[in-house]
């Protein structure tokens, strides 16, 4: 069944629920998952993003989410002199990728200390996003969920490790994904929950055995 | 319940005793785990937000291609020195409906219903009634969710995409969800609201989405406007007891299929119709060069 407030709603700003409100979250998530601020941004766009995004202002929603802005913020508009004053910079060009949806951005991001992310994700439709790939690794996840995601070695027991801190807090797994580039090098797991995980519980997952690390995205809140 | 079909809901409204947005607002409470007055409470906040979509209108802005805005001030004017055509409640009906759509395509804030391109139909129905004090907040709302519960069935049976089902999708969904909706207010059955559903769909079947550069603007803006006549005329004619003779979810799967149907260049890629004309192509020409200008001088 379709959420009715997926019917009626998002509250957005214009004029694309998939170029504009979708974009903005794309850039939000790239934000979360650095798990700071970044100061440079080098942003991709595919397809539909590449051909109408200026028209739609994909460019500017896109740099909007980087700097934390949600898809409902009169900001949106402003967003390259907010970066400007916040000290963000950014780049944008056309990237071709194969078999990805028309609508899809690939985010480079870096913070002020320095920590790097790489993020492919596109706008499915009526302000919904899905994130394809994070540093290279296959993946999938929407935000639609609290969403875990782990970068480990890939070695055995990992993910037996990982799930036992969620569920001795009680933590309820909704999908799961585990990927990795290659074997024995660097693997992914990705857990969307519904509910939220305790900061001591990310932590603990942070100092397990082989865990290079742990970022966390948090359901926008209704 | 799962607001599958819109017998079903006709059929929870007769067994339960319940009017129709009651059912739609109980699945909501059961689907997202939620209280009675918080599900309230979040359509509230849609309906305020269409609100303060109409009272921060200016005039003055313009979309991105230049060619959109201005034009629901012109209609406001108008109506200020003429006797329309339509009267005072349709012309009002037609300056807010393309109020919200511009507003939308400069980037205002808008509330998608079901789709940000057709944002303004179903405010352009029901804040001239609100604004004139026929209705009250709390009645608004109800019918909120009678338009949700609508968009809900249309969503799942068909399609509410103008890249799946063109624009009959888009501007025809909305249309529907407005007829139901303005039914609802004036105390229309479940099944009258059906009938409403019914006939502002099938008076859009078919309907092309050509956006002109493949952007919101042309014509998007306008046909808010036919959405939003159609939809008072099928809420019209269905509380004057005139009965759709296709059933509804029969309406709705038959949008569904001309959608699927409709060859790609009418959905929403800017190949057909008004986009391939020779203007639609001047226009699209023109915003490319000045995107390479830019990227250009970004470099
Ligand atoms: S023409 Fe296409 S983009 Fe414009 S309102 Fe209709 S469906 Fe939406």
């Amino acid at each position: 069944m379709l959420d009715i407030f997926e019917i009626l709603g998002p509250v957005m700003v214009g004029p694309s629920s998939s170029h504009t409100a979708g974009a903005v979250r794309i850039g939000r998530m790239a934000r979360t998952l650095l798990g700071a601020a970044p100061v440079r941004a080098d942003i991709g766009l595919h397809g539909s993003f590449a051909d109408t995004g200026q028209g739609h202002g994909t460019d500017r929603a896109l740099v909007a989410g980087l700097l934390g802005m949600k898809p409902d913020d009169l900001g949106i508009p402003e967003s390259f002199a907010i970066a400007a004053n916040q000290g963000l910079e950014f780049r944008f060009h056309t990237v071709r990728l194969r078999d990805a949806h028309p609508n899809t951005a690939v985010l480079a991001v870096e913070s002020a200390a320095g920590r790097k992310l790489v993020l492919q994700a596109a706008s499915t439709g009526g302000g919904r996003i899905r994130v394809n790939r994070l540093d290279g690794v296959e993946v999938s996840f929407t935000g639609n969920f609290n969403t875990l995601v782990v970068r480990h070695q890939d070695v055995a027991g990992e993910l037996a490790r990982i799930l036992n801190e969620l569920s001795v807090c009680g933590v309820n797994i909704a999908n799961m994904s585990l990927c990795r580039d290659r074997r024995g090098g660097a693997a992914m797991t990705v857990a969307e929950t519904d509910q939220r995980i305790p900061r001591e519980v990310l932590a603990r997952i942070r100092t397990l055995y082989g865990v290079l690390g742990v970022t966390y995205y948090e359901k926008e809140e209704d | 319940m799962a607001l599958d079909s819109m017998e079903e809901i006709f059929d929870k409204a007769r067994t339960e005793q319940k009017p129709f947005w009651q059912v739609v607002r109980d699945t909501d409470v059961e689907e997202r785990q939620v209280t009675a007055e918080a599900s309230f409470e979040k359509m509230r906040a849609a309906w305020r937000a269409m609100l303060e979509s109409v009272d921060t209108y200016r005039a003055e802005r313009r979309s991105v291609s230049g060619l959109v805005g201005g034009d629901a001030q012109k209609m406001w004017d108008y109506a200020a020195r003429a006797e329309s055509f339509c009267g005072p409640y349709l012309q009002e009906v037609i300056a807010t409906a393309l109020c919200v759509a511009e507003s939308n395509a400069c980037m205002n804030r808008i509330v998608a219903a079901p789709t940000a391109g057709s944002c303004g139909v179903l405010p352009a129905v029901l804040v001239p009634l609100f604004r004139r004090g026929s209705v009250d907040e709390r009645q608004i709302v109800q019918a909120l969710y009678v338009a949700a519960g609508i968009g809900a069935v249309i969503g799942y049976r068909a399609s509410i995409s103008g890249a799946a089902g063109g624009c009959q999708a888009e501007i025809g969904s909305a249309a529907a969800m407005a007829a139901g909706a303005l039914t609802a207010l004036r105390g229309g059955t479940a099944e009258q609201i059906g009938h409403a559903v019914a006939m502002a769909l099938k008076n859009l079947m078919g309907l092309v989405c050509d956006p002109v550069a493949g952007l919101v603007e042309i014509p998007c803006v306008k046909r808010n406007v036919i959405g939003a006549v159609d939809a008072v005329s099928a809420a019209d004619m269905a509380l004057a007891g005139i009965e759709s003779r296709v059933p509804v979810d029969q309406v709705i799967d038959c949008m569904g299929d001309v959608g699927r149907r409709l060859p790609v260049e009418f959905r929403e890629t800017a190949l057909g119709g008004l986009a391939a004309t020779p203007f639609g192509q001047s226009v699209r020409e023109r915003l490319e060069k000045t995107r390479q200008t830019t990227a250009g001088a970004a470099e």
